[in-house]
């Protein structure tokens, strides 16, 4: 019988420290069986539970997009114990991964249309697998104009400075990178993610927003949304909240009837609109 | 599949020849405290009681233990993978007797919860529910603070059971649910029109008793109004005040299933050890928090709200209209502070009336 509890197990295969601060380390795990590699089929947008034996497990969204091959990327903030443990952890040590869990971004159900990504500091890694996800030759052609705003408080803040890079020289790609104040060498946007949105005024026309960010971020992103004339139903947003099991039955992550781990992370604010603010 | 009839100086005959394959549970009288009751294993030749005031613990420890091991881990150097491996479930069957009606409801509601879909199927559970046969006795007197039948239950209903036994003068009428059930009793004598007749009088005069405890008990309104507007009901500020969040009533209910997940470890051997689940409770504030500080229901107030919201509307409007209790009263007889579920819902629906 299935056990939806019992972790693979990956060994670490490299590890990239992302910021100034060293808070935040991305884990490049690989399967130990090539056969839970074939299980493991994921979207963007999705989380899985890192498993570090001893400690216990913690849900981190999926920074990889599968177009990527069968390694898997997490970004991981150093913050309680299990992550603590992770970011002590070396290239070989062997760990677990449960998932992927949770439902994705709308991808491929809004084929066609523009797409506007909004991140704000290091809630961008399921948007990292998004953008990874949409540059991918199969998939570009499927949709129209992207616009992708990220903001970080400093430069030395912003995580996938090489993806970075590399997006802001594709022509088809509309980027704009953002730090919270002016500072030495920096030639990108300045201000926060909300004025940066103001200054490129994205329509909503033919349209999708996804959204993922702190929550002071994601408060007066909504105002700015609303005056450019975006519909509740166009913008989708990533929810995080405590969790355990992470397949919608051990009752701590819900907000009103739906279960974050499982009917989300993704909802769309209109969803968010009918459901108490318990995230 | 037919009812059939069981003299009551039979029952240890029967018991003892289910013994012999399976592992029979019942409620007991508590050695320490009179009128307390708690599920044992039924020693051989002991008869189970007829008259009884249901456990304060009900019988979802048998199937979602309250500290269960989930898996063992190792990381020793040298240890071949899968570096978790789960741990082996028993596959001795087992009878639990005497099961109230309500209890047998909460166990085929929990099924619902924990095997939802292809995913979420929790195979902890399915196992020890496959393995498991539930025997229920009829509910001839339900105490004062039962209302089970105002939530889509009652003192003979066979939901969840394999089997259901009505005390009669003398004898039990058997009613088999399921043909597992049916397997255990289809040697028994068939039941006669008059045992039928009597046990049907029994149900209805069962019911009367109930409609006594319900006060006007109704989710109605409850189920009309929006999901926002009950959560901003002034009320949750009210009862709040009185509860003192310590959990008695999220343990001792049949369908409170909340869990916690722990990896344990020797001290100074962290490289080995087993990842267990514990029961858990929506009125403890580390529940929800985050790693971060922040907490989603760092009130007690959003605390209190969450249990009854979770019963009495959330898991309505996620499953079709099924309610999260089962009308079993434990939570009524055992709250510290008296705090009344029933009186709760009435608040509820009043408050949704004035929306």
């Amino acid at each position: 019988m299935f056990n939806p509890y019992l972790p693979y197990p990956v060994r670490i295969s490299d590890i990239r420290v992302e910021t100034e601060d060293k808070m935040l380390r991305s884990f490049e795990l690989e399967f130990l069986h090539e056969k839970d590699a074939k299980a493991f089929t994921y979207q963007p947008g999705q989380f899985a539970e890192l498993s570090v034996p001893g400690l216990g497990e913690s849900p981190i969204g999926i920074a990889s997009s599968p177009t990527e091959g069968e390694k898997l990327l997490f970004t991981v903030f150093k913050a309680g114990t299990v992550t603590s443990r992770l970011h002590t952890m070396n290239v070989g040590d062997v760990m677990g991964v449960r998932g992927p869990l949770g439902n994705h971004y709308p991808l491929n159900e809004n084929e066609g249309k523009n797409l506007l990504i909004v991140a704000g500091g290091y809630a961008v890694t399921t948007l990292r697998s998004t953008m990874i996800w949409l540059h991918d030759e199969a998939n570009r052609s499927r949709f129209g104009n992207i616009t992708f705003i990220y903001g970080a408080r400093t430069p030395g803040m912003l995580l996938f400075k090489e993806e970075l890079d590399a997006w802001q020289k594709c022509s088809d790609l509309d980027c704009h990178i953002a730090v919270d104040f002016e500072y030495p060498g920096w030639d990108g946007h300045v201000g926060f993610v909300p004025t940066v949105i103001e200054k490129v005024t994205p329509k909503p026309d033919n349209a999708i927003a996804l959204v993922c960010g702190p929550p002071i971020m994601i408060k007066f992103t909504q105002p700015v949304l609303d005056k450019l004339g975006w519909k509740h139903d166009q913008i989708f947003l990533s929810l995080e909240n405590r969790m355990k099991c992470g397949i919608g039955i051990c009752g701590r992550c819900n907000v009103g009837h739906q279960y974050v781990c499982k009917d989300g992370p993704v909802f769309t604010k209109k969803e968010l609109d009918q459901l108490p603010n318990e995230y | 599949m037919k009812c059939r009839v069981l003299k009551k100086d039979e029952l240890g005959g029967l018991l003892n020849s289910l013994q012999k394959s399976y592992s029979v549970f019942a409620p007991t009288q508590d050695a320490a405290v009179p009128n307390k009751t708690v599920w044992t294993e039924l020693p051989e030749d002991q008869l189970p009681l007829e008259h009884f005031v249901n456990t304060d613990m009900s019988p979802k420890n048998f199937l979602f233990p309250q500290t269960e091991v989930m898996m063992h881990f190792s990381t020793q150097e040298g240890t071949k993978p899968p570096i978790f491996s789960p741990e082996q479930e028993s596959d001795k069957p087992r009878i639990l007797w005497n099961v109230r009606p309500c209890d047998a409801k909460a166990l085929s509601f929990m099924d619902m919860i924990f095997c939802q879909d292809d995913y979420t199927c929790d195979n902890y559970w399915a196992q020890k529910r496959d393995r498991t046969i539930l025997a229920g006795l009829a509910c001839n007197a339900p105490c004062p603070s039962c209302f089970c039948s105002a939530v889509d239950c009652g003192p003979h209903h066979t939901e969840g059971l394999d089997l259901l036994l009505t005390p009669l003068n003398g004898t039990y009428l058997i009613l088999p649910v399921t043909e597992r059930g049916n397997a255990l009793i289809a040697h028994l004598p068939e039941a006669d029109a008059k045992a039928e007749t009597a046990a049907a009088d029994k149900k209805i005069a069962a019911e009367e008793r109930v409609t006594h405890n319900l006060r006007g008990f109704s989710l109605e309104k409850v189920e009309q109004a929006t999901l926002i507007e009950m959560y901003n009901l002034p009320y949750w500020d009210r009862v709040s005040e009185t509860c003192l969040n310590c959990g008695t009533c999220t343990f001792i209910c049949p369908t409170c299933h909340c869990f916690d997940i722990q990896d344990e470890t020797k001290a100074f051997q962290t490289d080995e050890g087993r990842r267990v689940r514990n029961w858990d409770f929506c009125m403890s504030p580390l529940f929800t928090l985050h790693t971060s500080g922040h907490n989603p229901r760092g009130s007690k107030t959003a605390r209190v709200r969450q249990r009854f919201m979770h019963k009495l509307k959330y898991i309505p409007m996620k499953n079709d209209g099924a309610i999260g209790c089962v009308g079993c009263g434990r939570c009524v007889r055992l709250c510290p502070v008296n705090i009344d579920i029933r009186e709760v819902a009435e608040h509820m629906n009043t408050g949704a009336e004035h929306v």
